[in-house]
Formats: structure tokens, sequence, C-alpha cells
């Protein structure tokens, strides 16, 4: 499970409709199934992570896994140590599922080459984020019904956002058109002359992106772009394409605002739009172990009596 | 001077002067783990080349006139194919001051070369323009401009969109182009820009030697055939469609190399240019890496293809494609770096080539140290079935070769 961009809608349909069974154990007094039961899922996080990494052990925990964490801070990752070394040792201890977090674009593909253990990416440098983009496809859909049709608009630092690219790949297929707002200079120079994916326009400017939009997605604004000079100043950013009260009431009556996490509140959306009624941004945090609940359980949870409501017949372990 | 090429077929074999290749790596001293002179002879000579231009991105690099005597004395053993050696043109090729160009001449640098690190300073580049011209050897300068092709990892188009990868721009390439055709016009020397890799470049190039600019240029093998969706786990050749190409993984850190791999449009440019002459040469840019550089993350892994071995049976799936005529392409191999170099292509050199047979690169069998190429598993057709060096058989990939070429 490494990337989405070659999922046929059958299988997001999948992923979904099994999210919705898992939401339903969330719901329930003891949140916990016996699925994964002597199951072992290791957590590898080479780069520092809270909130995916905690949702992940969640979801693990909550099918009754028992989960090991590798984190970047202690490991030998931090002592240097390569990532063949570590895949090696990935592959002695044995996990039935390795889910891994790693600022490198690609490296869960030169992982998934070295082991046995299913592979599930959690974030790879600026490549893809399946999991948020799977979960925000639920989210959005909990909230706007079927996405035929609608408009969702990802604003920021498209250029740097595996959250983007995943976000792109997953709400395409189900029928979404999505518009890219943001910088210039952290909108890939493909994407800004013409060479867009299906599906997918820019428009520069954020006011007339959300002009009638269904939805809104904004994205994290690293300090870092303003020091590299991609950007004039943060003030700027905030006040062209930053979240304000005012902006998203250019969208449809009522259209969400999401998040992926962490937020500059501030800088990219004002706490008013963040906390306010259009917000989905807790929500989509509460979904986000359900879609991973969902994910570990297709891919490791084939052959155990589960507990689980069946939604679905458990996925091929992907390549 | 001239230059004489004779192309006869015998026994259903072509029968070839030897090629010689303006941009080899052979990593000694310093990089032993990933080549050394004799491993790349040997690869070289299986390649199909019997003159080979080793870079001076050694360390230490080869800026003095007695360690460059010194390797000289190493290449001169028996086996394996001729080599010549470039020396850096700045000090430690760090890009400062130059280094004793005319001293470095006189003790046999065929050429000057900071490959690698392009020379930032235009001041100082005009300088080594004008040393070069004064030492009667021409300037190899690997065109980029650094601040702009900054972190990249691979081509910035679409490709590197999709993946989440840092790209370099075209730009980055045609942006040094124009500099240094422009210093070497006010320097009047003898300018070979290598391994050119966009349209734009070849554009620039074909401009200049309109204008009767003594500019010269060469383009690689892999950029011949490969593009960015390489990166992206394609396997088909420019000129295959990708439904019935195998397909490799994403992310292989072979198809990794700077200059990087470009578009289709790109790669039919550099034929339009080797097609109209205004591309002079094919050069293999033979980067050989140990796993430890490449066996890494992407974006970690050391740029470079090692490319001697399998250099010819890419160029002649272009030809078979018909994208360029076969006499084309093999004095691209022969007489057109020989004379971007200025030397007499060595009598005695002939390499026989079989250019139906079908084979397979396998990282056991490669002769390179460096097994860092994305075509180990892939079919390829055309591949060479002996090289001959000043006269000598010295390599023999088919029994019984040798012996038909030496009664003719």
């Amino acid at each position: 499970m490494l990337d989405t961009d070659d999922w046929s809608l059958e299988e997001i349909e999948t992923v979904l409709d099994q999210t919705r069974a898992m939401v339903e154990i969330l719901s329930r007094p003891i949140r916990r199934a016996p699925a994964l039961r002597g199951r072992t899922v290791i957590l590898f996080f080479a780069e520092v992570s809270t909130r995916t990494r905690v949702s992940f052990e969640l979801a693990a925990k909550a099918l009754s896994a028992d989960v090991v964490n590798i984190t970047a801070t202690g490991s030998s990752v931090e002592k240097g140590e390569s990532l063949l070394d570590t895949v090696r040792t990935l592959q002695a201890l044995g996990g039935d599922v390795v889910v891994m977090r790693h600022s490198s674009s690609g490296a869960p593909y030169f992982v998934a080459q070295r082991t046995e253990s299913a592979v599930i990416n959690a974030g790879d440098g600026w490549h893809a984020h399946p999991t948020q983009g799977l979960l925000d496809a639920y989210t959005l859909r909990d909230a706007l019904g079927e996405l035929g049709g609608k408009r969702v608009v990802i604003v920021g630092d498209i250029l740097h956002s595996r959250v983007a690219r995943s976000d792109i790949n997953t709400l395409v297929p189900l029928g979404a058109r999505v518009t890219l707002s943001g910088p210039p200079t952290l909108v890939p120079a493909a994407w800004r002359c013409g060479q867009l994916p299906a599906g997918v326009t820019y428009e520069p400017l954020l006011d007339r992106a959300l002009d009638g939009a269904d939805a809104v997605i904004a994205l994290r604004l690293q300090r870092e772009r303003q020091e590299s000079g991609l950007l004039p100043s943060l003030r700027e950013y905030s006040r062209v394409w930053g979240l304000s009260l005012d902006r998203v009431g250019r969208m449809r009556p009522g259209a969400p605002v999401m998040h992926p996490g962490p937020m500059n509140e501030g800088i990219e959306i004002d706490a008013a739009v963040a906390h306010g009624s259009r917000s989905l941004i807790e929500t989509q945090v509460t979904n986000g172990v359900a879609v991973r609940m969902a994910l570990l359980y297709l891919l490791a949870g084939a052959s155990t009596p589960s507990g689980v409501p069946a939604a679905a017949a458990p996925l091929e372990e992907r390549g | 001077m001239s230059f004489d090429r004779r192309v006869f077929e015998a026994k259903g074999y072509l029968v070839v002067p030897g090629f010689v290749d303006l941009h080899t790596h052979l990593r000694e001293p310093g990089f032993e783990d990933s080549e050394t002179i004799e491993t790349g002879r040997r690869a070289a000579l299986r390649g199909g080349f019997t003159t080979i231009c080793a870079m001076p991105n050694t360390e230490p690099a080869v800026d003095s006139p007695g360690l460059l005597k010194e390797l000289i004395g190493r290449g001169h053993d028996v086996g394996g194919a001729r080599v010549l050696f470039v020396a850096a043109i700045t000090r430690g090729r760090k890009g400062r001051e130059l280094a004793d160009m005319v001293e470095l001449a006189q003790a046999g640098a065929v050429a000057f070369s900071d490959d690698g690190s392009p020379v930032e300073d235009a001041r100082l580049f005009r300088s080594a323009l004008e040393y070069a011209r004064a030492s009667g050897r021409p300037i190899i300068e690997h065109a980029q401009d650094l601040a702009l092709s900054a972190k990249g990892v691979m081509h910035e188009g679409s490709v590197s969109a999709r993946l989440g990868l840092p790209g370099m721009p075209a730009a980055a390439e045609e942006a040094a182009v124009a500099r240094d055709l422009a210093l070497a016009r006010l320097a009047g020397a003898r300018l070979h820009l290598t391994h050119l890799s966009t349209a734009g470049s070849v554009e620039l190039v074909r401009h200049a030697k309109a204008d009767g600019e003594s500019v010269t240029c060469d383009v690689t093998p892999h950029h011949l055939a490969m593009t960015d969706e390489w990166v992206a786990g394609s396997r088909a050749f420019a000129w295959e469609g990708e439904d019935r190409a195998p397909r490799g993984v994403p992310y292989d850190s072979s198809t990794k190399v700077n200059p990087p791999l470009r578009t289709r449009a790109d790669v039919r440019a550099l034929w339009a240019g080797l097609e109209d002459r205004t591309v002079d040469a094919i050069a293999t840019d033979h980067a050989p890496h140990s796993s430890v550089k490449k066996d890494v993350e992407f974006d970690q892994a050391a740029f470079g293809i090692s490319g001697l071995e399998s250099a010819l049976a890419l160029v002649l799936g272009g030809v078979r494609a018909g994208w360029a005529p076969l006499e084309t392409v093999i004095d691209a191999l022969t007489t057109g770096p020989a004379r971007a170099l200025g030397i007499d292509r060595p009598e005695g050199d002939w390499v026989v080539i079989d250019r139906d047979a079908e084979w397979m690169p396998r990282a056991d069998e490669l002769a390179s140290k460096g097994k860092n190429t994305p075509l180990i598993g892939r079919t390829l057709i055309g591949r060479v079935v002996a090289t001959v060096v000043a006269g000598e058989v010295r390599y023999e990939g088919v029994v019984g070769v040798a012996e038909a070429i030496s009664r003719r």
C-alpha cells in the first residue's frame, strides 16, 4: 500500500466502505475487535510525526494487533544507520505489516522491494500520504454525499505536499474536480504550465478558486519556504492565501473546511475558521483512525475470525 | 587532418573503427570500490570502445602534472582500451583558481574539464578558455547552472511533479550553455559541451555552429534512449510504446543521473542533432558507483549510470527505429569524438558488431565494477563480438571471431 495512484475506483470504494464499519466499532463502548490478534504491526517512523503515528497505533491496537515502534529519535536511524540496514532488521523482526514514514519520496518502494512484510506508506517526502487522501475522501463524502460533480479547493504549498498529491489521487477517481491554489513558486511548474493531472485545475488567486466551491482543504505552510526565497513574506501569504471567515464565505453555504494538521493558525488558516462551524478538522482526526483500521484489516486480517462487520473481502496484498 | 571511416560486412557482422569515448569515469585514484583503470578499460573493450577519456574527478583530482604522469603510466599496461586523461580546469576542481594548464597539456592531458562541477565563476571560466586555447586543448564543459538545478534529483516536469521529487529544469542546462558559448566566442577557444540533454541546448549549439563558432558537443546513449518516465518505473525506450515494454520499480536509483533523463521531445531533438551533425559525438558518461552509493533512498543516491557496455545496443535501437542512419551514429562514436579532441583516430582499432544479437545485461557479467544501470534484466539487441586495439584482438565475445577477422 504505497500509493493510491494506481488504484481503481473499486479499490478506493472498498476501503471507504470498510472504514464505515470501523467507524461503527469506534463508536462502541469498548473500542476493540480481535481481527488482528497475534499479528505484529511495526511502526517505522524515520521522520518525526506524532499524529499519524498515534493514529496508526490506535488503529492497530483497536484491532488487537501487537505494535512495535521504531522511531527516528532514539533509534539507530539517527546514528546514521542506512535504510538498507533498517530494512534487514525489519525483515528479521518479521512483522506482518510495516507502517512507514520517511522524508525521502519513494522510500516505501525501496523497503517494500526488500521485505516480505506488507508495507503501508504513512507519508514519503513530497510524494504521497495515501491514508490521508483516503480519510479526506471519507470525511468529504460523509459531509457532502457522493463527490461526483463536487469541486474541492486545495490551497497552499502544493509543491512540497504529499497530502495534496494523495488527495488528488483519491478525490478525482471518486468524481470530484480539484482546484489547486497557492503561490506560483509552491505549485509544480508542469502543473502551472498546463500539464495538470486529469480532473485538476490551477487558479492562483484563492478568492477566485473559492467562488462556489464545495469544500476547501488548506495545507500546512512550512516557515522555511520564506527563508529559502520561495515567498516574499508570511504576512502576504496569509493575506492572499490564508483562510479567513470572509473568504470561506465565498464557497457554497456550509461548505466544509479541512486541514491535515498540524495547523499554523494565523498563517494558512484563521482560528475562527479552524474552530468554526464549517471545520471538519477534528472529524478528520477521528476518521483517520478508522481508515487506518480498515487498511490494516484488509491487508493483514485476511484469515482470522474477526469480529469485524464484513463490508468487503480483504484486498490482495499489494506490491 | 582527415579521418577515414570504413564499414564492411563480414559473415553477417559489422566491422567498424574502434569507438572513442570522450567521457568516462574510471574512479582511480580514490574510489577504487566503484571502478579502477583496469576494470574500466576492460568494460570499454566489451562496449567496443578502444580509446576512452578518463575524467579528472578522482580523489585527489587530476590537477597536477605529477599525478597525471603517474596515471598515464598505469593506463599503459597491456590489455584493455587505450586511456587518455582529461585534466582538471581548476585546482582541486573547486572552481577558485586555475590548475597549471600549460604544464598539464605538456604532461599529456588531452583536454580540460571540471566535470560534475561546472566552473561557476564566468571570469575564471573565461581565463580557462584563454589558457585552453594557448595549450591547444579543448575545454570539456558540463553545462549546468547550479543555482537553478539546486537540489534537483531528476528532470523538472510532469513526472517529477507526480513523484514528488525536486526537479532540475531544462533551463538550468540551457542557461549555462548560452553563457559558455558566449565566453568561448570571447576567448576564441575550442569548447566542447558534454552530455547535452535538452532540445534547447541542441538548438543553441546549432545556432552557434551556423555562426561559425568552433564548438562541439556530445550526447550520451542513455539520454538518446531513456526518458524521465524511467524514474517512475517505465522501461520503454523512447522509440517504443509504453504498453509493450517491461516495467521496473519507481524510484530506482539506477535511473538517477546528471543531467537527468529528459522528456521524449528532448530525446527526439538529440537524435535530430545527431542527424544534422549539430551533435558531433556520442559519449557514455560512464559513471560507475559501488552499491553503497546507489542502494539507498533515491534522493540520497549518487548520480550516474554505468554505460560503457550497453552504449552500442542503445544507439542501435534508435537506428533500428529509423531515428538516424547507422553511419551517422558510427561517425558519432568514432571520427566525431576524435575530431572534437583534435586527435587522429588510432589506426588498427576495430570493433566487430553483431547487430542482431539479443542479450541481457546481468550484474555479475558486467566487466565494470559499476552495476548501476537500469538495463539490468532488460533485453537489448546489438552486441560487440570482438574488439581490436592497435591490431591486437583484446576482447573476443564469441569464439572464432578473431580468426575470421585476422584472415582479412
